[in-house]
């Protein structure tokens, strides 16, 4: 079971139920989507959320071993791991979910307004509504708080409209409890609530508002339909402010001691998202503390912002806004960095609003025996990063801490894959796999088309002459058998079409209906259901695109559905079957790299019964975990990594390979083999998956005296120093840190995400040793992101001294035989200051490998900055673009040992999807080369990105290309680029939509 | 009512087409002249497809995509890019109104985007009145008479 249907519940949904287990996800809202729902774009890319989201959500609302509760709440968790009983409640929706065909007619009657929370507000909806037009599952529901029948016992309008019945007003609260045997929780966050902060003038005045309004303002589908204005007066905003850290690092205010960890990067992708909406120069500020730009492509992001787009970056917490009668803005009152009272005048005011976990929902918690930290989320163990205190319960997302998109899609791998491992005796127990008929031959068969015209109730019926339609089809070449339906999907209406389709011998299909983005798949089941190739259907759209949108004009509507049909039926004629390559899936892992990473994954493929190699170019297992100290929670690396360290040895199913290198790899997904020398000796290794977890080093820096003293060392080295309890470290007077050394410069432009916290846990172990000690802290900018927050606290407290520098004055480093001389300006005082130091740490950047044979083994992309690049940064962060290779630890990006075990855990979780099929089923939509026509000009290996086209090296034909169905994903753009007409994209042939556009 | 373009639309399955689909869940309304061939990618669409559209009697040809960096198939959109910026040219020599040829680049969440471009695009079709140059007297009669 999994609760919470945001991205990191939908992710762990899917990961279980691909890998072969029944999954309830359990959603307290109307439908699945969470916050990601919500948002406009997605940092550091600026993706639109919906248009990466929404795949992810319709293959929830399909898949068939996912059972979606929604409008649901877990009470209880009774039981123990393996065998926990759930107590649900179920709140009323007051629409039969079964029987909602999602026509919104309801809604359209609906009399009473009601303000739309999904947009925050500040639209208006129906009392009887949906909660986003690309809900899963699209079903309306009744707001019983606002509908007027449920509280007055007038109206019903709704339930007389509808014309699917499925209004049922009297529905009521129901219980249930399930058996399941393992529990994962990702109810998500809350956004901190800035209302009573009075000083913020939050609530007072329409142009204050928070960060997650100002999303749905960008919107495409919100408010203002994606246009820029203020709510006040539907104005255009020429400067618009952020203040960050509202309801974050705040103690005064909130009680939130932590950082939120995503709202300098989301604000800055406003900014920029708000420039590029703007018809006119758009001043855009935002007032920060320190800019926490830690993550993957988010330094770039923000140099772009400050540099490209001319985004203004003010160093202050902004202690007033108010607005100003006079100019009809908000006057916004702080001390700039040299301590003089500003005032500056905006149209708008964001709220960068922080994280938090509701007081209801740490409740909750509590009462499930689940321990919370301090912040109030999820206490867990940094080498366990998803388990919750409760044996058997798995945590993911924002619930586990306040992270951001890609972070809680790998937790959800991770927890996925914990909970896969208890039941891994069950799995495929429990799933269901529809049997299907055998494929009838239609070879020799002349074309007996079937047409199927959707009334889809009203929604095309209303517009369009359906009858005239399916008339109009009648006449058409080859027309076999035609229909028309009141509901096409229904169940029993695709009974019927399988039955027709035997009874009349029909062998191709045409369905004139919605959108086969969303529908396609169902009747394509329909086709199979029938003994019918599943891609000798052809879809017609007469609902979203036509019906829909000119009804104003039924009689052009009805001859453009008629042309439409004619095209599809030009195209049907030309479908023949395809076939769906099916490949044996070698059931082994082969892991590079033998770090935290690169054992942790084994352990996961082993814990769900899947033997695994790991392949290590050192003499030992361990990585750079062998040279650290201590993780921010304090744990102890050294006997943690010794525990891993023999499990890993003592576990039968995993292989390991010192000393031992890739010498060349052969095929793809399923069938990898990869030879592997040691010493000369060379070992094969077939395997059906590759985790690429081949780490990162220190850098060695080359400035700060480094290397000419011996008082200077990097990071690393001061941690080997501590773990022998070096007396020079401990007897040092001062100490100081340099951070950023390598890091956050133009030739390496990345931010090395660990090292602040990484400082600040030294500084104050260096304390706790000898309080005496002076510690001084240089920075840029302080990254101790999320709850790592209360470690730079802590050291403040204990009198570590923080002095932050700019790049362009950076500390001047002297030598003398009693100390080092270390002179920086102070930035308080504005004047240099020099410190005598007995130590000095330079916080070195970690730099990847830049391994170009490995990522030639096995075609994968490495980033200008040598890290590997994975699927999508932010809904695939541990899989490469090509299939069956999966990528976690340092050689993704810097990151602690506790975000690299829940990748290392997430791609196995990933790539046991695979495993655990067995066999794949490539799509039949492939290219396809005639070696008669190929002149082997090589431009379609070239081209393509997925590696799918190759020259043949022998036997016939020779010299020509030849597509991999196996790696081939259909997109066509070798296709359309063969200058000898050689290569067929099946089922979008040259021939196929030449016969649309002559049928148009 | 006055004459009505004929125009054919080719729109890439994972941005446009979506955004043609939200249009629909939108009730954004626009005039009825498209015909949509939905195919994998812009990066499908050669410039033969688009001559024979015109050949085949369109007045007009709409071919819209994912936004450049955003497309599903990593990269196919750039090159579908190219190609359009050469057959433009290619019509232009042609003699070709190059007003018959638009492109856009609409992602799935742009629904007021696509009616807006769909308004625009047949406006422009419209202004130039019936395609002539290719079509040859027989097809176009065809054409019309289905």
């Amino acid at each position: 079971m999994v609760a919470g249907g945001g991205i990191a519940g939908i992710q762990a949904a899917l990961d279980l139920a691909n890998s072969g287990y029944k999954v309830y996800l359990v959603e307290q809202d109307a439908a699945i989507g969470g916050v990601m729902a919500m948002l406009d774009k997605t940092f550091p890319t600026n993706d639109c959320a919906m248009c990466i989201m929404s795949p992810k959500l319709v293959e929830v609302g399909r898949h068939p071993n996912i059972d979606i509760l929604t409008m649901t709440d877990i009470q209880a968790i009774d039981g123990v791991k393996g065998d926990f009983s759930v107590t649900l409640r179920r709140r009323p929706r007051y629409v039969d979910p079964d029987k909602c065909i999602a026509c919104g007619l309801c809604a359209e009657k609906c009399p009473k307004k009601v303000s739309d929370s999904f947009n925050q507000g500040l639209i208006m909806r129906k009392a009887a509504y949906v909660l986003y037009p690309q809900a899963v599952p699209l079903k309306y529901l009744i707001d019983a708080d606002n509908c007027i029948y449920l509280q007055k016992g007038k109206c019903g309008v709704c339930a007389n409209v509808c014309p699917a019945g499925a209004v049922r007003l009297n529905d009521r609260e129901a219980t249930q409890t399930l058996t399941v045997g393992a529990v994962i929780l990702a109810p998500g966050f809350q956004p901190f609530n800035p209302t009573g902060q009075d000083h913020l003038s939050y609530g007072a005045h329409p142009d204050v508002m928070t960060s997650l309004e100002f999303e749905r303002i960008l919107s495409a589908s919100g408010p203002f339909g994606g246009h820029l204005m203020r709510p006040s007066d539907r104005r255009e905003p020429r400067r618009i402010a952020w203040l960050q850290c509202i309801g974050s690092r705040d103690q005064n205010r909130c009680d939130h001691f932590y950082c939120s960890a995503v709202c300098c990067m989301y604000a800055i992708k406003q900014a920029i998202i708000a420039k590029e909406h703007a018809d006119h120069p758009l001043d855009c500020s935002i007032f920060f503390m320190d800019m926490r730009t830690h993550g993957k492509g988010f330094e770039d992001c923000y140099n772009e912002a400050r540099h490209k787009h001319g985004v203004r970056f003010v160093r202050s917490r902004v202690h007033t806004v108010v607005p100003d009668q006079q100019s009809r803005q908000l006057a916004l009152r702080y001390a700039d960095e040299s301590g003089h009272i500003q005032e500056e005048h905006f149209d708008l005011v964001i709220l960068s609003v922080g994280l938090q976990t509701a007081v209801e929902q740490r409740r909750w918690a509590c009462s499930l025996g689940i321990a919370l930290g301090e912040g109030g989320f999820c206490r867990i163990d940094d080498f366990a990063p998803t388990a919750a205190s409760r044996d058997g319960i798995y945590v993911c997302g924002a619930f586990a801490g306040p992270k951001d998109i890609p972070q809680s899609v790998i937790e959800a791998g991770s927890a996925a894959l914990c909970a896969g491992a208890d039941l891994s005796e069950a799995r495929n127990s429990l799933t269901v796999h529809g049997a299907l008929p055998p494929e009838r031959d239609m070879r020799g068969e002349p074309p007996r088309v079937g047409v199927f015209v959707c009334h889809c109730g009203i929604n095309i019926g209303g517009v369009v002459d359906v009858p005239a339609v399916r008339h109009y089809a009648a006449t058409l070449q080859e027309v076999a058998y035609v229909a028309d339906n009141l509901y096409s999907c229904s169940q029993d209406t695709q009974n019927i079409i399988t039955a027709k389709i035997r009874a009349e011998n029909l062998n191709r299909i045409v369905v004139a209906a919605c959108s086969p983005k969303t529908h396609e798949p169902l009747f394509q089941e329909t086709l199979a259901a029938a003994g019918l190739n599943k891609y000798l259907l052809e879809f017609v759209n007469i609902r979203n695109q036509n019906s829909w949108v000119h009804m104003q004009d039924p009689a052009r509507a009805t001859a453009k559905a008629k042309d439409l049909v004619r095209m599809a039926v030009a195209k049907a004629l030309r479908l023949a079957p395809l076939k769906e390559e099916k490949l044996e899936i070698a059931p082994k892992a082969m892991i590079i790299g033998g770090g935290v990473s690169g054992m942790a994954a084994a352990l996961a493929f082993s814990r769900q019964g899947f033997p695994a190699v790991i392949v290590e170019r050192d003499g030992a297992l361990g990585g750079q975990a062998r040279h650290l100290f201590r993780t921010a929670k304090g744990d102890n690396v050294q006997d943690r990594l010794a525990q891993i360290i023999r499990q890993v040895a003592d576990d039968p199913r995993i292989t390991v390979h010192l000393n031992s290198e890739l010498y060349r790899v052969e095929g793809f997904v399923g069938n990898f083999k990869s030879i592997l020398t040691a010493g000369g000796r060379q070992t094969v290794v077939e395997h059906g998956v590759t985790v690429i977890a081949s780490g990162a080093r220190e850098l060695q820096p080359q400035e700060y005296l480094f290397g000419q003293d011996p008082r200077v060392m990097t990071g690393l080295e001061l941690d080997r120093r501590l773990r022998e309890d070096d007396a020079a470290v401990a007897q040092a007077r001062t100490a100081v840190f340099i951070q950023c050394v390598g890091s956050r410069e133009p030739e390496r432009p990345y931010c090395s995400r660990i090292c602040c916290t990484h400082a600040v846990v030294s500084a104050l172990h260096l304390k706790e040793c000898n309080p005496d000690m002076q510690v001084f802290i240089l920075y840029r900018d302080i990254r101790t992101y999320g709850e790592r927050e209360s470690l730079y606290q802590q050291a403040r407290q204990k009198g570590v001294i923080f002095l932050r520098y700019d790049r362009e004055r950076k500390p001047v480093v002297n030598a003398t035989a009693e100390a080092l001389e270390i002179t920086v300006e102070d930035h308080v005082l504005r004047r240099p200051v020099t410190l005598r130091a007995d130590l000095l740490t330079l916080a070195a950047a970690i730099v990847p490998y830049r391994d170009e044979t490995l990522a030639q083994f096995f075609k994968v992309p490495m980033n200008a900055d040598g890290f590997f690049v994975e699927a999508h940064v932010k809904l695939n962060p541990c899989a490469f673009a090509t299939d069956g290779v999966f990528l976690c630890g340092l050689a993704h990006y810097p990151k602690p040992i506790d975000e690299a075990i829940a990748q290392a855990q997430a791609a196995a979780s990933a790539a046991t999807v695979l495993l655990s099929r067995k066999t794949i089923l490539t799509s039949g939509t492939t290219a396809q080369v005639d070696p008669r026509l190929c002149a082997g000009c090589g431009v379609c290996v070239a081209l393509c990105p997925y590696n799918a086209p190759a020259l043949k090296g022998d036997g016939p034909f020779a010299g020509k290309a030849e597509v991999n169905p196996a790696l081939c994903k259909g997109c066509g753009l070798c296709v359309a680029s063969c200058r000898s007409g050689a290569l067929r994209l099946l089922g979008f042939d040259d021939a196929q939509i030449m016969a649309m556009i002559e049928a148009a | 009512m006055c004459w009505q373009p004929k125009i054919i639309a080719f729109f890439c399955n994972w941005c446009t087409y979506g955004a043609a689909d939200l249009a629909g869940v939108s009730r954004l309304q626009y005039p009825p002249n498209i015909r949509v061939i939905r195919v994998p990618c812009s990066g499908r669409i050669s410039p033969k497809l688009i001559l024979s559209a015109l050949r085949s009697g369109a007045d007009g040809i709409w071919v819209s995509g994912c936004h450049p960096g955003d497309c599903h198939y990593i990269e196919g959109n750039f090159y579908a890019r190219r190609k359009f910026a050469l057959l433009k040219n290619l019509m232009t020599y042609m003699g070709l109104e190059a007003g018959r040829l638009h492109f856009s680049w609409i992602s799935s969440a742009e629904a007021t985007k696509f009616a807006a471009t769909a308004r625009q695009v047949t406006e422009a079709v419209q202004a130039l009145g019936p395609a002539r140059y290719m079509v040859k007297a027989p097809i176009r009669a065809q054409a019309v008479e289905a």
